[in-house]
């Protein structure tokens, strides 16, 4: 690719966060993706819907690069990431949560978000342990704090709750300086009391940083996004504002004949 | 992020002070267990109590053992990769010290000083170390082990075999630790300070580490290497440089251990002495550094007196091996955490506190409100 440093600065300057082009994912015999196209803005927030399998969260694993797509493109900011490596794109400033929470059992809270700090910025490697007045270390302890785990923040993760696991997944994409990030279901298994707190801390999340949210719960899905995807069967089957999607016939009989609303 | 930082500011107004006091000299050497200070003081006033044997041949031996086990430690405990190559990375150590350094093998040892010999020794032993677990840590658990394990077979046939510069079957002998400040480091009391001083500069070496970045993007590695991942942290490379750290300190056991024993050949890197270092790290325990270097000196007083007893019982003295067998089982099965784990089990269960939280269950809080 020849791509001059001077295209790749103006191209950064009006790039969509996430650009899909043709992407397709193959499971053996089984197309978990097919063709999926879609672009999202800078700071564009949007909600990605379908019943269990139609692909929401493979799409999420092409995009990170979890899982490399069999075939298509995957572009970040401008920039083509479809070979890059997932800690790559996340240095660029992709974050994401797991639908099941992928934490750190057996160290802390603030060790937790403390590593999410650290793997976005300098100094990975370091063999200093950090001061007491570390910057990171108070940023970790600030996040910690702003998902309501700062009383359990010397905990180990093995003995938190599921939803103070959930809310610190949502710390770990949040640290650092994120542009973009992936939500997979952060409100399962959340009381409403937390799903409030959660819609708070999204909808409260500084302009500039886009997200998609994967949410099955209809009610948290279309109050936090201004725009809707639909897929089926591995497809984008609509795309449109969250009042269009409600009002689709052909949603609304999906949904309910997929039974998982 | 409004509430970020409203509830951040609040939190460094009230936090900040206490915590910069506590952060003087003064006060980290009061932080120090008691505990460490009775085991140093033992330590050091050894000589004044026990043999020469006792020092030379059992606590010298099992602190070069303890550190092997340590690195091993090091990279199962922390970095959730076990490995059976740390004590051919040792060897590796031992073989370049003797062949670059003075040996009875004039034919092939090169004869530059100990200055020059150990350092060299010392870098060859971590590259081969750190291209050892470059092979490795793409594979996990089971694979690994058998990774390393080919490793580990492999430089024990290949010294074996090799004449030109392993010396085959017979290896070196002949090896001396240089004489320096006028001391003789080959005589037992100096030698148990030698090993004792690098035992416990590792221990404290492995220690501060598990609190720094590295080591903590380890212990991430161990516990979710894909999420890692998701976090902007290269997870093949956090383990290569793990393997990297872990040689360093095998390295340093091996030039120790060809001073203690004025030998090296094949055997000492065959793939039994390989198991016995897992052994002293499972049966010490691999989640906290003390383990392996309790195991060790399990494994050095089984080795050095199981013979005895056995032959006092009427037994042929061969079978040692059979009783440190029968122990590892016992405790593998009793404590997957080694001796350390019966110990820490034992006592949270004097002190009555609940083994997951640590707090008593009189105390109301669970802790998690």
């Amino acid at each position: 690719m020849n791509v001059t440093v001077a295209e790749r600065l103006s191209a950064a300057g009006t790039a969509n966060a996430l650009e899909l082009r043709g992407v397709t994912k193959m499971f053996g015999a089984l197309t978990a993706l097919k063709d999926v196209t879609m672009t999202v803005q800078p700071g564009e927030r949007r909600a990605v819907l379908g019943s269990n399998g139609a692909g929401k969260t493979t799409l999420f694993n092409c995009i990170t690069g979890d899982f490399l797509p069999t075939s298509g493109t995957v572009r970040l900011f401008g920039e083509d990431v479809t070979e890059f490596p997932a800690y790559e794109r996340i240095r660029r400033g992709l974050r994401r949560t797991y639908q099941i929470s992928l934490l750190f059992s057996e160290l802390s809270v603030v060790d937790n978000i403390y590593l999410a700090c650290r793997g976005v910025s300098r100094n990975r490697f370091s063999l200093i342990r950090p001061k007491r007045d570390d910057a990171l270390m108070h940023t970790a302890e600030a996040l910690s704090a702003a998902v309501h785990l700062f009383d359990v923040k010397n905990t180990p993760i093995s003995i938190l709750s599921h939803g103070q696991q959930r809310q610190l997944e949502i710390a770990l994409a949040l640290a650092g300086a994120p542009r973009f990030i992936l939500f997979d279901e952060p409100a399962a298994g959340l009381s409403p009391t937390e799903r409030t707190e959660l819609i708070e801390i999204l909808t409260g999340l500084p302009e500039h940083i886009g997200y998609i949210i994967i949410e099955h719960d209809m009610d948290v899905a279309l109050r936090v996004s201004e725009s809707v995807t639909m897929m089926h069967n591995g497809e984008i089957f609509k795309e449109g504002t969250p009042q269009e999607i409600e009002a689709d016939p052909e949603v609304q009989e999906l949904y309910l004949g997929g039974g998982d609303g | 992020m409004a509430i970020i930082e409203k509830i951040a500011a609040d939190k460094n107004a009230s936090a900040a002070p206490s915590l910069r006091k506590q952060s003087s000299v003064n006060n980290r050497i009061a932080q120090i267990p008691a505990s460490y200070w009775v085991i140093g003081f033992i330590l050091i006033c050894m000589p004044l109590f026990v043999s020469p044997f006792i020092l030379f041949q059992i606590f010298g031996w099992a602190f070069i053992l303890g550190m092997i086990g340590l690195s091993l430690m090091f990279l199962g405990g922390l970095g959730g990769m076990v490995t059976l190559v740390q004590m051919t990375i040792a060897a590796c150590a031992s073989y370049m010290v003797a062949i670059f350094g003075d040996s009875a093998i004039t034919a092939i040892s090169l004869g530059l000083p100990w200055w020059m010999a150990v350092p060299i020794a010392l870098i060859i032993a971590t590259l081969f170390g750190t291209l050892a677990g470059a092979l490795a840590v793409r594979t996990e658990g089971i694979y690994t082990i058998m990774i390393t394990l080919a490793i580990a077979a492999a430089f024990f046939y290949f010294t074996r075999q090799n004449y030109v510069i392993f010396n085959g079957f017979s290896g070196f002998n002949g090896i001396l630790p240089p004489v320096l400040f006028g001391v003789n480091w080959h005589n037992p009391v100096p030698f148990y300070y030698l090993a004792l001083f690098f035992a416990a500069l590792s221990y404290a070496v492995v220690v501060y580490v598990t609190r720094t970045p590295f080591g903590l993007a380890l212990q991430g590695v161990r516990d979710n290497s894909r999420r890692m991942a998701a976090l902007g942290f290269n997870v093949t490379a956090h383990r290569i440089a793990a393997y990297a750290f872990a040689s360093m300190i095998a390295a340093v056991a091996g030039v120790l251990l060809v001073w203690q024993n004025g030998q090296i050949s094949p055997g000492t890197a065959g793939i039994g002495p390989a198991i016995d270092i897992l052994i002293i790290a499972v049966v010490g325990g691999m989640k906290r550094p003390i383990g392996p270097f309790i195991g060790a000196l399990i494994y050095v007083l089984l080795r050095t007196f199981a013979m005895d007893m056995l032959v006092s019982f009427g037994m042929p003295g061969e079978r040692f091996q059979l009783l440190i067998g029968i122990g590892f089982l016992v405790i593998v099965l009793w404590s997957p955490d080694g001796i350390l784990g019966i110990w820490s089990n034992w006592r949270e269960r004097m002190r009555g506190t609940d083994s997951l939280t640590g707090k008593k269950p009189s105390d109301g809080k669970d802790g998690l409100s």
